[in-house]
C-alpha cells in the first residue's frame, strides 16, 4: 500500500512540477551563457514555486558558486547542480526525523482551514494500521461542529475520542484526554485544537496553555509537537513556522493539500530557515491520503 | 523579514535625486526591481508582477515628478495608485437583485473559509432588513452541514439542509425552491471545498449553477494564498464565470498578494475582507489599503503623503501670495471652498490658525451648508466677474441668483463674506509670511 501512496504522490506531483522543471529546462536550452540574465530568470522560477525569496537567493548562489568553479557549461550537468543544491535544503534536519516512541501524545497545531482534524484521522488510521492503539481528543472546542467532525472520523477510523461541549476549556479537554489515555493504556493519544492565527497573542496563550499541560505528562508519554502547513499557502508559511515553533517547540511538520496544483516549495525555505522537520504529506480528503516525507524523492520529483 | 530593510534600501537609492522634471528610464529602471521583489514576497503571481511591471515601466516614462518626492518615491506612488486601481479602485458593494431572490453562491478550495463567510455575510445582509436563507451544500466534509447549522443559528439565520440526500445538485434545487416558497429574499449557497483541478466536482459546480442561477458567484480564496492563486482563481472563473471575490483570513499577517493576483487574473472585484473569526468581522474591501499592505513600504507610503501635502502647502503659500498682492479672485476663493469641504469643520480649522483667535473669527459666517450654495454662485458668474467682483452691480446679481437657483440675499452674502475674506487673508500673511507652523490649508 505504501507504494501505492507514494505513486498517488509522485502522479500527483509530477502532474504539477513538470511545469517547474520544464521551465527550467527551457531556460537552461535558450539561455547558452549563463550571465546575469540567466540567474534573474533562474531566480523568478523558483519564487513561482513559493520557495520564497531568501532561499531563492541561496539556491541561486550556491548553483553559481559550483557553476564558476568547476567551469560548469553542460545544461544537463547545470540542471543536477540546481537540483542537487535544492535536494541538500530537503534534506537538511532529518536526523531529526525519528521513529514515534510510544506511549505518545500528539498535539496537532496550525492556522485555521489547514487541515488539522482531517490529518488527526489520517495519522490515527495509520498508527490503528500498524497496530496501535490509539485515541483522539477533541481540543477544538471553538470551531462551530469541529467536535462532531472529529467525533465522525474517530467512527470512521475505528478509535476512541474524549470531548467536550463546543465552548469549553480546550485545557481541560487536553487535560481528561490524557488521563485517560493514561489509564487506558493508550499507545499514542493525538489532540486536535482550533485553528489560530499565529499573530493573534491571546489564542497563543491558549495554545501555550495546552503545551504545558502535555508537557507535564512526559513522565508517562513521549511528546510530539507537529504543525500542519497548507502546501497552497505562500510565504505566510515561514511567519507561521516560526511563530509556532516559539510556542510550542515543533518537531514536525505535516504539509497537506499536495494533490492539488501548489508545488509545496515553502517547505524549502522552511526546513532552510527553521530547521523542522518534514514528517508527512497530505495527497487527499480520504484518511488514506497521508504519505511519509521523502526529501529525495520530494527533490526529484520537483526537477523530474 | 527579509523586506523590513527594503524600504530603507529605496530611501538610499533614491535619496540624491530631489524631483524636478520628469521620470526616466533609469529612474525607473532602479526602482522596479525592488518593487518587483515587494511584490513577490507578498506573494503577488509572479506573472502579474511581470506584466504589472511592464505597464508600470510604461505609464511612468515622462511622468511629472511631484516637486518635493524623488524619482524613485514618485514610481512608488505610481505603483501604489496602479495597484489600487488594479484592485477595483473604489470599494464595491453586493448589489441585490432588483426584483425577486438574490441567490449568491459561495465556491472555493477546500479550508478557504467558506462556510463562516456565509455565516458572516448571512449577517451582515440582514442588516439590510432581509430574509436570508442558508443552504447547506457541502455533502462531503464531515460535519459540515452541522457547522453551517449551528452558524445559521448564532446570526439568526434560516439554514436549508438535508441529510439524507447526497446530492448536492438537489439540494441545492429544492433549497432555491424553498427560499421561493417561504419568501426569503436572498439565499447563500455554500457548496463543498474542491481543488479547482478535480474535473468531476468542477463539473457539479457548473450544474448547480445551472440549477440555481446565481446572482453572484463569489471565489473565496484565503489571502495566505501563494503563487498558485492565480491558477485557482483563473479556473474557477473560466469554469463556473465568478462574479466576486471575498478575501479570508486577512486578519493576519499575512501581505496578502493573493488579492492582487486574483483581482487581475479575474477582473472581478473584492467585495469583502474576512477579518477574524467571530461572525461580525466581515468587512468592506479597500483597494487602497490592500495596495499599500502588499507593497509594503508604509513608511515610503507615508513619506510620499507627507510630500503630497507638503505640496499642497507650496499652494497654500502661493495664494498667500496672491492675496498679499490683491490678486485674490473669487476663483481661488471657489477652490478654496471646494478644499474646505472635505476637511470637517469649518470653524474648528479656522480657529487651529495661529493668530485668529475667536476675535478675529468674529463676524465671519462659517456656515458650512451654505458651502454648497457658495459653490454654485460663483459658478453662476463670468469668468470676469470671478476676476474682478466690483463689476457685479445689481442687475448682475439678479442674473447671477437665478443662474444658482439662490436669491439675491445670498448673492450679497457671498460677496461680503468674500471681502471678509481678503481682508483676514492680508492680516494673516502679515502675521506669518513664511512660517506657518501647524497650519497646513489654505483658507478665505
Ligand atoms: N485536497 C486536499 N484537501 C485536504 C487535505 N487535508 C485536508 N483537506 C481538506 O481541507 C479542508 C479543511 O480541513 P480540516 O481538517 O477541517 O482543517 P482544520 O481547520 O485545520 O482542522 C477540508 O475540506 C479537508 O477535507 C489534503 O491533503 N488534500
Ligand atoms: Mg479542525
Amino acid at each position: 500500500m505504501a507504494e501505492n501512496l507514494f505513486e498517488k504522490l509522485k502522479n500527483s506531483l509530477v502532474k504539477t512540477k513538470k511545469s517547474f522543471s520544464g521551465k527550467i529546462d527551457q531556460l537552461i536550452n535558450y539561455s547558452g551563457v549563463y550571465d546575469e540574465d540567466f540567474f534573474e530568470e533562474l531566480e523568478e522560477i523558483l519564487i513561482l514555486s513559493d520557495i520564497g525569496y531568501e532561499s531563492t537567493n541561496e539556491i541561486i548562489e550556491k548553483t553559481r558558486e559550483i557553476i564558476t568553479r568547476e567551469n560548469i557549461t553542460d545544461k544537463v550537468k547545470v540542471k543536477n547542480t540546481i537540483k542537487s543544491v535544492v535536494r541538500d535544503i530537503l534534506k537538511k534536519d532529518e536526523d531529526r526525523h525519528r521513529e514515534i516512541n510510544v506511549p505518545a501524545v500528539i498535539l496537532i497545531v496550525g492556522v485555521n482551514g489547514v487541515g488539522k482534524t482531517t490529518t488527526i484521522a489520517k495519522l490515527a488510521n495509520m498508527y490503528k494500521s500498524k497496530g496501535m492503539n490509539v485515541m483522539l481528543a477533541a481540543g477544538d472546542t471553538f470551531r462551530a461542529a469541529a467536535v462532531e467532525q472529529l467525533e465522525i472520523w474517530a467512527d470512521r477510523v475505528g478509535v476512541p475520542i474524549i470531548k467536550n461541549a463546543q465552548g469549553a476549556d480546550p485545557s481541560s479537554v487536553i487535560y481528561d484526554a490524557l488521563q485517560a489515555a493514561r489509564s487506558r493504556k493508550t499507545d499514542i493519544l493525538i489532540c486536535d485544537t482550533a485553528g489560530r492565527l499565529h499573530n493573534k497573542d491571546n489564542l497563543m496563550k491558549e495554545l501555550s496553555k495546552m503545551n504545558k499541560i502535555i508537557n507535564n505528562s512526559s513522565d508517562h508519554f513521549s511528546v510530539y509537537r507537529y504543525l500542519v502547513l497548507d502546501a497552497t499557502s505562500g510565504t505566510n508559511a515561514l511567519s507561521q513556522a516560526a511563530t509556532f515553533n516559539e510556542v510550542t517547540k515543533l518537531d514536525g511538520i505535516i504539509l497537506t493539500k499536495l494533490d492539488g496544483s501548489a508545488k509545496g516549495g515553502i517547505i524549502i525555505p522552511i526546513k532552510n530557515q527553521y530547521h523542522i522537520p518534514v514528517e508527512y504529506v497530505g495527497v487527499g480528503e480520504g484518511m488514506d491520503d497521508l504519505q511519509e516525507f521523502m526529501p529525495e524523492d520530494f527533490a526529484e520529483i520537483l526537477f523530474e | 523579514m527579509v523586506f523590513e530593510g527594503l524600504s530603507s534600501k529605496l530611501q538610499d537609492t533614491f535619496k540624491k535625486l530631489r524631483g524636478k522634471g520628469k521620470l526616466t528610464e533609469k529612474d525607473i529602471k532602479e526602482a522596479t526591481r525592488e518593487i518587483k521583489l515587494a511584490l513577490l514576497e507578498a506573494d503577488v503571481n509572479f506573472k502579474v508582477v511581470k506584466s504589472f511591471v511592464k505597464n508600470i515601466n510604461e505609464r511612468a516614462l515622462g511622468a511629472d515628478v511631484l516637486k518635493s518626492l524623488t524619482p524613485g518615491q514618485q514610481v512608488i506612488k505610481i505603483v501604489n495608485d496602479e495597484l489600487t486601481s488594479l484592485m477595483g479602485g473604489q470599494p464595491a458593494k453586493l448589489e441585490y437583485s432588483p426584483k425577486g431572490i438574490t441567490v449568491i453562491m459561495l465556491v472555493g478550495l477546500q479550508g478557504a473559509g467558506k462556510t463562516t463567510t456565509a455565516g458572516k455575510l448571512a449577517g451582515h445582509i440582514k442588516k439590510d432588513s432581509k430574509k436570508v436563507l442558508l443552504a447547506a451544500c457541502d455533502v462531503y466534509r464531515p460535519a459540515a452541514i452541522k457547522q453551517l447549522q449551528v452558524i445559521g443559528n448564532q446570526v439568526g439565520a434560516e439554514v436549508f439542509a438535508d441529510t439524507e440526500e447526497k446530492n448536492p445538485v438537489v439540494i441545492a434545487q429544492n433549497a432555491l425552491k424553498y427560499a421561493k416558497e417561504h419568501f426569503f429574499d436572498v439565499v447563500i449557497f455554500d457548496t463543498a471545498g474542491r481543488l479547482h483541478i478535480d474535473e468531476a466536482l468542477m463539473n457539479e459546480l457548473v450544474d448547480i449553477k445551472e440549477k440555481v442561477a446565481p446572482d453572484h458567484t463569489i471565489l473565496n480564496i484565503d489571502s495566505m494564498t501563494g503563487q498558485e492563486a492565480v491558477n485557482v482563481a483563473e479556473t474557477f472563473n473560466d469554469k463556473i464565470s465568478l462574479s466576486g471575490v471575498i478575501l479570508t483570513k486577512l486578519d493576519g499577517d499575512t501581505r496578502g498578494g493573493a488579492a492582487l493576483s486574483v483581482a487581475s487574473v479575474t477582473g472581478k472585484p473584492i467585495l469583502f475582507a474576512g477579518m477574524g473569526e467571530k461572525l461580525t468581522d466581515l468587512e468592506i474591501f479597500y483597494p487602497d489599503r490592500m495596495a499599500s499592505r502588499i507593497l509594503g513600504m508604509g513608511d515610503v507610503l507615508t513619506l510620499i503623503e507627507k510630500a503630497q501635502a507638503d505640496f499642497d502647502e507650496e499652494k497654500a503659500v502661493e495664494l498667500q501670495e496672491k492675496i498679499r498682492k490683491q490678486t485674490f479672485t473669487l476663483e481661488d476663493f471657489k477652490q478654496q471652498l471646494a478644499q474646505m469641504k472635505d476637511m470637517g469643520s469649518f470653524k474648528d480649522i479656522l480657529e487651529m490658525i495661529p493668530g485668529a483667535g475667536k476675535k478675529a473669527l468674529k463676524g465671519i459666517d462659517v456656515d458650512e451648508k451654505e458651502f454648497v450654495r457658495s459653490e454654485a454662485i460663483i459658478n453662476s458668474m463670468t469668468p470676469e466677474e470671478r476676476n474682478n467682483p466690483s463689476i457685479i452691480n445689481a442687475n448682475r446679481r439678479k442674473r447671477i441668483a437665478a443662474g444658482s437657483g439662490t436669491r439675491v440675499q445670498d448673492v450679497n452674502k457671498l460677496l461680503k463674506g468674500f471681502e471678509q475674506s481678503k481682508k483676514m487673508m492680508k492680516q494673516f500673511s502679515g502675521l506669518n509670511n513664511k512660517k506657518h507652523g501647524k497650519f497646513k490649508f489654505p483658507f478665505m
